[in-house]
């Protein structure tokens, strides 16, 4: 014996108990108090467990529908998405299918439609609550870093589309939608103070605002928020990296004649 | 409503003076041709070329060098290195290992957001110099307002064992009297003789010697990016070659469980 203490995992999360005959393998696994296997595995829904990773309890039937249709509704951004056209560039060339993910999930983590304007925006949420007033204030006079960051200033107001021209028709239908599962929150507060805040900011309503505001109803902080939006997308990035590996890239865009050099030198002779 | 004018601009049209790829013909970076007017950069010149739109001389490439190799360290148990090691315990592949790694050198605590905010730092702090502030006043506001200063304090331990050897080639290479360097020890001082009590970092030293040679911290950030990389391949290998899942297994009591009780679904 070192007697050394032996430093550990601490977690709230997750306890295991070995099989008598290996310490490395588990003979029962629990979350947050839950048999995963004997007991969660034959009775629990995928949402009802997802919710219950992230906050440790199970949910209410309605926070479990909000979860389950908000998952349905940011799965696939479809193949036009950053994120998605991130994954398909690795889909095409025939990368592995981890990059694809990765590539979905650096590009999808960011600003402009990712998972850090979700965070942003739940910020928002947490601070403005359900003001009109404060909510205007904050998007059109948004906190100023005094300090340089790896994550650049927003340049747009977080949960609204800076190139909209209206709200769009499926972050309407979502937001209607989600509504209705969760009636009493959030969600009911921006449907009726959407067009209040659009021609506030000038821009509509994203999807990045809708899920915000549906992550606040379920409880979680702007950090759980931000991870499980990069999670929830990740469906369309796996397909549409699977799909456009089959079609292969003489079928994907690679915009030609797309790139406009402004300085270019011109033909040189390499010295002899 | 703003509206989509910009992206109907945009659509199938790059505006950039950064480069471009005429097929089977050259290569254009940043106004040169890659293939003969920057034939003679090595990787390192051409990276911050890339980054800065500068070409930088012998000395500062060296230094800039430096900063790199003196923190690839082969060391499994750091955290981002430790990406690198599992994913060879685990027989992911090198490039995956070694990309996750990277990404998660984009830490707070150590990494890329450090570097970042201590560039930054020194930026500022020779704007609030420039205007009359004493540098005194300077940090005890920073750490005041931001209880802390990026580059000074370090976990796991106080002391940086790198401080040293980039102070010696600093002073080799003449960069040891640059502001920001000499700015970072006076800032040193300054916490260490109050009641902060921080030492400084290499986080803090890099930040002012990249400063000095005019990275900003967009540039620094991006400079930055690959600085643990070659310390990454050996604990891939390492853990790649050795028995698979033999990196560090935690069996199931090394989970210290603090959460609900035992309790039934229904």
């Amino acid at each position: 014996m070192t007697g050394k203490k032996t430093e550990t995992i601490r977690s709230k999360i997750w306890e295991e108990t070995p099989e008598e005959d290996n310490p490395f393998a588990a003979k029962a696994c629990y979350c947050s108090g839950y048999d995963v296997y004997g007991d969660i595995l034959p009775k629990a829904s995928w949402s009802e467990y997802l919710y219950l990773l992230f906050k440790r309890e199970r949910p209410t039937p309605a926070q479990a529908k909000l979860l389950e249709k908000l998952a349905i509704a940011v799965a696939n951004p479809g193949p036009r998405d950053n994120s998605i056209h991130a994954a398909m560039c690795g889909g095409v060339g025939g990368s592995t299918y981890a990059a694809c993910l990765m590539a979905a999930l650096g590009v999808g983590a960011g600003q402009l439609g990712g998972a850090h304007e979700v965070a942003i925006a739940m910020d928002c949420w947490m601070t403005c609550g359900q003001d009109l007033a404060v909510w205007r204030e904050r998007l059109l006079y948004p906190p100023q870093e005094e300090r340089a960051d790896i994550w650049l200033p927003m340049e747009h107001p977080p949960g609204f589309d800076p190139h909209g021209a209206s709200c769009a028709t499926p972050v309407r239908q979502t937001l209607e939608y989600l509504v209705q599962c969760y009636p009493d929150g959030a969600l009911a507060w921006l449907a009726q103070n959407r067009t209040a805040l659009e021609q506030a900011v000038e821009c509509p309503l994203a999807m990045t605002g809708v899920a915000a505001a549906a992550l606040t109803d379920l409880g979680l902080t702007p950090q759980q928020g931000e991870m499980l939006y990069l999670l929830l997308r990740l469906p369309g990035a796996a397909v549409h990296a699977l799909e456009q590996e089959k079609y292969g890239w003489r079928n994907f865009p690679f915009f030609h004649d797309g790139i406009e050099l402004l300085d270019d030198p011109g033909p040189r002779v390499a010295p002899a | 409503m703003r509206g989509p004018e910009k992206l109907l601009e945009c659509e199938d049209r790059w505006v950039t003076r950064m480069g471009k790829w005429f097929s089977g013909e050259r290569v254009v970076y940043r106004g040169q041709d890659l293939h003969v007017d920057l034939a003679d950069l090595d990787w390192m010149a051409l990276y911050l070329y890339g980054i800065t739109g500068r070409r930088f001389d012998e000395k500062q490439l060296k230094i800039l060098n430096a900063i790199w190799t003196n923190t690839s360290y082969p060391e499994p148990r750091i955290w981002n290195n430790r990406v690198a090691a599992l994913a060879g315990t685990a027989r992911s592949t090198g490039t995956l290992g070694l990309a996750a790694a990277v990404a998660v050198s984009e830490a707070s605590i150590y990494g890329h957001r450090p570097s970042t905010r201590a560039v930054d730092f020194f930026w500022r702090a020779q704007k609030m110099l420039d205007e009359g502030q004493a540098l005194s006043g300077i940090v005890a506001r920073e750490m005041e307002r931001f209880r802390g200063i990026y580059g000074y304090g370090r976990p796991i331990t106080r002391e940086d064992e790198r401080i040293p050897h980039m102070v010696r080639l600093a002073r080799e290479l003449g960069f040891d009297q640059g502001r920001c360097a000499r700015l970072a020890f006076e800032v040193e001082a300054l916490l260490l003789a109050e009641r902060w009590r921080l030492h400084m970092n290499i986080a803090a030293l890099d930040a002012a010697l990249a400063a000095d040679l005019g990275l900003t911290p967009r540039e620094h950030h991006l400079f930055m990016t690959p600085c643990f990389m070659a310390g990454m391949p050996p604990c891939f290998r390492d853990a790649n070659e050795q028995a698979e899942g033999a990196f560090f297994p935690l069996s199931c009591g090394r989970i210290a469980y603090e959460g609900a009780a035992r309790r039934a679904w229904g």
